[in-house]
C-alpha cells in the first residue's frame, strides 16, 4: 500500500475562552511514524490552512510525549485520548481535533484542568508524615498492596474519565473517577489511612461519590487502565460504613 | 517581633524544585513555585529506570563509599568530590523519605524495599517503582507541596514563565520576572532568594529522549545575565532510542541483552522490506568489528558505531539516521517473556510490531552533565557544610540552581539512576544554604528601591514588543528545527575539530537568519510563539557554549569521544596499574618499562599529561555575544583520578 502524501486535518480553534469557536483545515505532509503531534508541530512550522490562508499557528498542551505527564489529552475523531500515542496511520482520515468539552478552554486544544488539582485538594490525596527529616524506613508493606497502589499512583490527571463521564459536567462539582480512585490509593497506605474518615467525608458530600451512575465509561477511556470501577465500589463501600459509623458516634 | 518569614521562588516543578519547595516549606519559608505547566506533568515523569542508593538491602557489601567511587569513576573524574561522597551517603535517608511520603517502591517478600542492579554496577543498588519510578517520585513530592499549599504556604502559579533574574545595583537577585502563558502579561515577584530547577537543554537538539519544554532557557538566561556555566559540552548519549517525528523515545538496553542484533542493509539506497533482504546482504557491524563482544559493546561504543555507519558510511536504513535492532530470530513467547512491556512501547509509537519487523533506533541526546555553575563549601574534615550559604549557589548571589540545570554531581558521564538522586538530593540539602543566606543578607528585598523591579520588567516588556514586531521571513519553529539537525549531525558522540569550526559558523548562521525571524502570531491570549521565540535566542546561545567547549576540549573523556585524541589505552590496561605508577613516582622511584606490560608506561604518561590540561571543569561566561571558555580545577581531594576502561 503507498501512503498518503498529506493528511487532512480538521482542527476546531477558539481564540479566548469566551470567543465563539469555528473549525480550521489543515494539510499536512505524510510522514512515517508521525502522531497527531508531530502533525501539530508541521503546522506550527507552517501555519497555512489548507485553503492557503496564512493562520496563527495551532495552540496544544504537549510535555513528555510518551504518555505519561498527561498533557495532551483532546478529542481525535471525537474520542478522547493522548496525542502523544495517536498515529496517523491507524486514525480514519480526516482527522478532527477538538479541545476537551468538559473543563474550560483556554485556546484552541488547550482547557483548563485545575478542578482536578483542587479536588485532590478537597480530598486530602498526599500522606501526613512527621517531617522530612531522618526518621528511618518507611512502614513495612506487602508487595501485593505495594502492588494495588502501584496501579491507582499511575494517575496522571490526564482527565479522560472526566471528559467521558456522563455525571461530570462543567458547571456542576461532581469530582470524578480520577478523585475517588486516589482516596482509595491514600486509604490503602498504613500512614495514609490514618485520615481515613476525612477523605471518606470530603467524597460524602456534594458532588461525592453518591453522584456516580455508575455508567461506567471513565474505566473504559482510561489510558493507564486504572480500574476506576473497583475504586468506585471500594470507595462507596468505605463511605457506607462510614456513614453508618457516623450515626451512631454522631 | 516576629521575623518576617523568608520568601523564596522556585523555578521549576520537577524533582529538584519539588524537593527544594517541600524541605523550605519544612524549615517555614514562604514558597512561589512557578512552571510552565502543572508541575505534576514535569519532565522528571519520565524517568523509568530507578533511583540509587547503597542501602544493602541484599547484603553484598555495597556502602555509601562504594556508591561515590562509581559515581567519581562513571564520570570519569570531572565531578567535586566531596558534594558527590555527600550525596551518596546521604542517598539511604533520601529513599527512606520517600518511602515514608507513599512512593509505590517495589518490595521484597518481607514488605521491604527491593533493590536492582543497573547498568555500571555490581551491587543492587537501585530502588524502583515499576516501570515508572520519575512519575512515582514526582508524584509523592508533588503531594507533599499541595499538602503545604492547602496550609497556606505555598503558591503554585503553573502555567507561567520565568523570563530572567531581577538583579539590583550590587549585584545580588532580588526576584523574579515572570510570563503569565495565559494573559501574556509580564510582572515581577520579589523574594529573598530564587531557586532554578528547570531542567536540561535537550531541545536545543530537538529531537531528545527530553520533554518539549526542556529548553534551558531559564538557565542560560542566567547565563546572560552573568552566570557561569559548568561543563557545558559533555552532553549524555543513550545507544538505542526509538526514532520519532516528534521525539526520540528511549528503548530499553534489554533488548540487546536479550539477542537483539543490529544491522543495516550493506547497500545504502536498499529500500527493501528488512526481512526479505538476504543475510549476505546485511551488514550486522558490531558484531564484525567486535567479535567477542557482539551486540553487548558498552554504551559509549554501540553510540560511536552506529553513528560512524549513519554518518560517515552513510548507510543508515532508508537513507534516514536509524539502524535496526533485530529481534524477529526469537520466537514469539520468549520475546514476549522476557521483553513484553518495552516491545508494547515500541509498538504503541511506532505501529510496528517489533516481534514481526525488526526496530528502527538510533542513539539520543539523553542528559546534560553540563549546567549553571554552583559553588559548594567544604568544612574542616573536607566534608560538605551544610549551613553554607554557598552550597548550590551560583555566582549570581540569591541566584541557585538545583538538580539537571546545575553543573554538578555527574562529571564527565552520568551514571546510570544517578540523576533522580542528584536532583532530591540538591532540592533538599539546598535549604538551609537559601535560608541562612537570607538571613545573612544586609538588606532585603523590601529595601530595595522599586525602580530595580520596574527597570527589569520593562526591560522584559520591551523585549516581548520587539519580539512581536519581528516580521522577517523565517518561521521561529523551522529555524529551530534546523538548529536541532545542526547541532545532531556535528555535536553528539563523536567529535571532530574540523566539523566543530563548521558548526560554529553554522550556528552563526542561525543566528543571523533568528534577527529574520517572523512572530508567527502576534494575538494577545495564550499565545506561546513570543515565548518561543525567546527561548530560541536562548537555544543558540546555550549551542555555541555547547560547540565552543567541544571545540575546544581535546581529549576524549566521558560522554563524548574525540579520535583524534585518543589516548589509545592499551587493551589490557588495568587502571590500577595507574595508582601504583603514580606511588613509585611519589617515591622517586626509577620508572622502566619493564615494570608493566609494553606500552603501558607510555600510555599512563599520556594520560598524566592530558590530565594536567583538561582534568578541569570548562566554564562559559558571557562575553562579546559568545561564550568565553576558562577552566578550574576540580576538587579531586578523595579519589586519585585513575584512567577509566574504555572497550
Ligand atoms: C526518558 C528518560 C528516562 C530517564 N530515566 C532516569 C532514571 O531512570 N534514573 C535517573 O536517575 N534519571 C533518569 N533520567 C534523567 C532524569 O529524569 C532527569 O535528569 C531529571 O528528572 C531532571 O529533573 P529536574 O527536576 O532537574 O528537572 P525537570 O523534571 O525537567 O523539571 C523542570 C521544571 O522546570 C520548569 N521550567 C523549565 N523552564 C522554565 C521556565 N523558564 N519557566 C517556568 N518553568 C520552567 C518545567 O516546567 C519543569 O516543571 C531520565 C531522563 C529521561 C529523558
Ligand atoms: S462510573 Fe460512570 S458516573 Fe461514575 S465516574 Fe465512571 S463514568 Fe462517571
Ligand atoms: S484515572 Fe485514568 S483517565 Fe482518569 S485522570 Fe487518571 S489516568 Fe486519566
Ligand atoms: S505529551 Fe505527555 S501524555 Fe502526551
Amino acid at each position: 500500500m503507498t501512503p498518503p502524501k498529506s493528511v487532512r486535518f480538521t482542527i476546531k480553534r477558539q481564540d479566548r475562552p469566551d470567543s465563539v469557536a469555528y473549525w480550521q483545515n489543515f494539510e499536512v505532509e505524510w510522514k512515517p511514524h508521525a502522531n497527531v503531534i508531530s502533525c501539530l508541530q508541521d503546522i506550527q512550522r507552517r501555519p497555512v490552512t489548507a485553503e492557503g490562508e496564512s493562520v496563527n499557528p495551532v495552540a496544544w498542551d504537549c510535555n513528555c510525549l510518551e504518555e505519561v505527564c498527561g498533557s495532551c489529552t483532546m478529542l481525535i475523531n471525537g474520542k478522547v485520548r493522548q496525542a502523544c500515542t495517536a498515529l496517523i496511520d491507524k486514525l480514519e482520515r480526516p482527522i478532527y481535533l477538538e479541545p476537551m468539552s468538559k473543563f474550560p478552554a483556554v485556546r484552541d486544544l488547550q482547557v483548563n484542568r485545575s478542578r482536578m488539582f483542587d479536588n485532590l485538594k478537597k480530598v486530602k490525596a498526599w500522606l501526613p508524615v512527621d517531617g522530612t527529616h531522618d526518621l528511618g524506613e518507611g512502614p513495612v508493606m506487602s508487595d501485593a498492596v505495594r502492588a494495588q497502589r502501584y496501579v491507582l499512583s499511575e494517575c496522571m490527571s490526564c482527565g479522560c474519565c472526566l471528559e467521558a463521564c456522563p455525571q461530570f459536567t462543567k458547571d456542576n462539582n461532581f469530582m470524578g473517577a480520577a478523585t475517588f480512585s486516589q482516596v482509595r490509593l491514600f486509604n490503602l497506605h498504613p500512614t495514609g489511612s490514618m485520615q481515613k474518615e476525612e477523605r471518606l467525608e470530603a467524597v460524602m458530600g456534594e458532588g461525592g461519590i453518591a453522584d456516580c451512575g455508575n455508567a461506567q465509561v471513565c474505566v473504559e477511556v482510561c489510558p493507564k487502565n486504572i480500574p476506576l470501577t473497583e475504586s468506585i465500589a471500594e470507595v462507596g463501600r468505605q463511605s457506607s460504613l462510614q456513614m453508618i459509623k457516623n450515626f451512631f458516634v454522631k | 517581633m516576629p521575623r518576617r518569614k523568608k520568601k523564596i521562588i522556585i523555578i521549576g516543578g520537577g524533582l529538584a524544585g519539588l524537593s527544594a519547595a517541600m524541605k523550605l516549606c519544612e524549615r517555614d519559608a514562604e514558597v512561589v513555585i512557578v512552571s510552565f505547566q502543572n508541575l505534576k506533568r514535569s519532565h522528571s515523569v519520565c524517568a523509568q529506570g530507578g533511583i540509587n542508593a547503597a542501602i544493602d538491602a541484599k547484603n553484598e557489601g555495597d556502602t555509601p563509599e562504594k556508591h561515590f567511587y562509581d559515581t567519581i569513576k562513571g564520570g570519569d573524574f570531572l565531578a567535586h568530590q566531596p558534594l558527590v561522597r555527600d550525596m551518596c551517603h546521604q542517598a539511604p535517608a533520601i529513599i527512606h523519605l520517600l518511602d515514608r511520603i507513599g512512593v509505590a517502591f517495589n518490595r521484597t517478600g518481607e514488605g521491604r524495599l527491593a533493590f536492582r542492579r543497573f547498568g555500571g554496577t555490581l551491587y543492587s543498588r537501585t530502588a524502583f517503582a515499576g516501570a515508572t519510578t520519575g512519575q512515582q517520585l514526582v508524584y509523592s513530592l508533588d503531594e507533599q507541596v499541595r499538602r503545604f499549599e492547602h496550609d497556606g504556604m505555598v503558591e503554585r502559579l503553573e502555567w507561567h514563565e520565568y523570563l530572567g533574574a531581577v538583579i539590583d545595583d550590587e549585584g545580588v537577585c532580588r526576584g523574579a520576572v515572570l510570563h503569565d502563558l495565559h494573559t501574556n502579561k509580564l510582572f515581577t515577584v520579589k523574594g529573598d532568594a530564587v531557586i532554578l530547577a528547570t531542567g536540561g537543554p535537550g531541545q536545543v537538539y530537538v529531537r531528545s529522549t527530553n520533554s518539549v519544554v526542556n529548553t534551558g532557557a531559564a538557565a542560560t538566561q542566567a547565563y546572560l545575565q552573568g552566570a557561569k556555566y559548568g561543563n557545558g559540552e559533555f552532553i549524555q548519549i543513550h545507544p538505542t532510542a526509538i526514532p520519532g517525528q516528534d521525539k526520540l523515545r528511549l528503548m530499553s538496553e534489554s533488548a540487546r541483552g536479550e539477542g537483539g542484533r543490529v544491522w543495516v542493509p550493506r547497500r545504502a539506497d536498499d529500500k527493501r522490506d528488512p526481512k526479505s533482504i538476504p543475510e549476505s546482504e546485511r551488514y550486522y557491524f558490531l558484531e564484525e568489528k567486535y567479535p567477542l563482544y557482539g551486540n553487548l559493546v558498552p554504551r559509549d561504543v554501540a553510540s560511536r558505531e552506529i553513528y560512524d555507519i549513519v554518518y560517515n558510511h552513510r548507510l543508515g536504513v532508508g537513507g534516514e539516521p536509524m539502524v535496526f535492532l533485530d529481534l524477529t530470530h526469537k520466537s514469539k513467547a520468549y520475546l514476549e517473556d522476557r521483553l513484553g512491556g518495552i516491545l508494547d512501547i515500541y509498538q504503541k509509537f511506532t505501529g510496528d510490531d517489533p516481534k514481526i519487523t525488526p526496530m528502527r533506533i538510533f542513539p539520543a541526546v539523553h542528559y546534560s552533565m553540563g549546567g549553571l555553575w554552583t559553588d559548594f563549601e567544604r568544612d574542616s574534615h573536607g566534608l560538605i557544610d551544610h549551613a553554607s550559604p554557598r552550597n548550590q549557589s551560583t555566582s549570581i548571589p540569591g541566584l541557585y540552581a538545583a538538580g539537571e540545570a546545575d553543573y554538578q554531581y555527574h562529571g564527565a558521564n552520568r551514571l546510570g539512576a544517578n540523576s533522580l538522586l542528584s536532583c532530591i538530593y540538591t532540592g533538599l540539602m539546598m535549604s538551609r544554604a537559601v535560608i541562612n543566606f537570607s538571613n545573612n543578607l544586609n538588606r532585603s528585598f523590601e529595601d530595595v528601591p522599586s525602580t530595580v523591579y520596574e527597570q527589569t520588567q520593562s526591560y522584559w516588556e520591551n523585549r516581548f514588543r520587539d519580539i512581536r514586531k519581528m516580521d522577517g521571513s523565517e518561521n521561529p519553529y523551522q529555524l529551530h528545527k534546523e538548529l536541532g539537525d545542526t547541532m545532531m549531525s556535528s555535536v553528539l558522540i563523536v567529535r571532530d575539530n574540523k566539523t566543530l569550526e563548521k558548526t560554529q559558523h553554522a550556528i552563526e548562521d542561525i543566528e543571523t537568519r533568528f534577527k529574520d525571524v517572523k512572530c508567527v502570531d502576534t494575538s494577545n491570549w495564550a499565545n506561546p510563539t513570543p515565548s518561543f521565540i525567546n527561548q530560541l535566542y536562548c537555544m543558540i546561545h546555550l549551542s555555541k557554549i555547547i560547540a565552543k567547549g567541544a571545540l575546544m576540549r581535546d581529549e576524549f573523556r566521558g560522554a563524548h569521544y574525540k579520535p583524534d585524541f585518543d589516548l589509545r589505552q592499551p587493551g589490557d590496561f588495568d587502571p590500577f596499574e595507574y595508582i601504583d605508577y603514580l606511588e613509585r613516582k611519589k617515591n622517586g622511584e626509577a620508572m622502566e618499562d619493564s615494570h608493566y606490560p609494553e606500552g603501558h608506561l607510555d600510555y599512563m604518561k599520556r594520560f598524566e599529561e592530558n590530565n594536567k590540561k583538561w582534568l578541569k571543569s570548562s566554564i562559559a561566561t558571557y562575553k562579546d555575544n559568545g561564550p568565553e571558555i576558562t577552566y578550574e580545577d576540580v576538587d579531586t581531594s578523595i579519589v586519585t583520578p585513575r584512567p577509566r576502561k574504555y572497550d
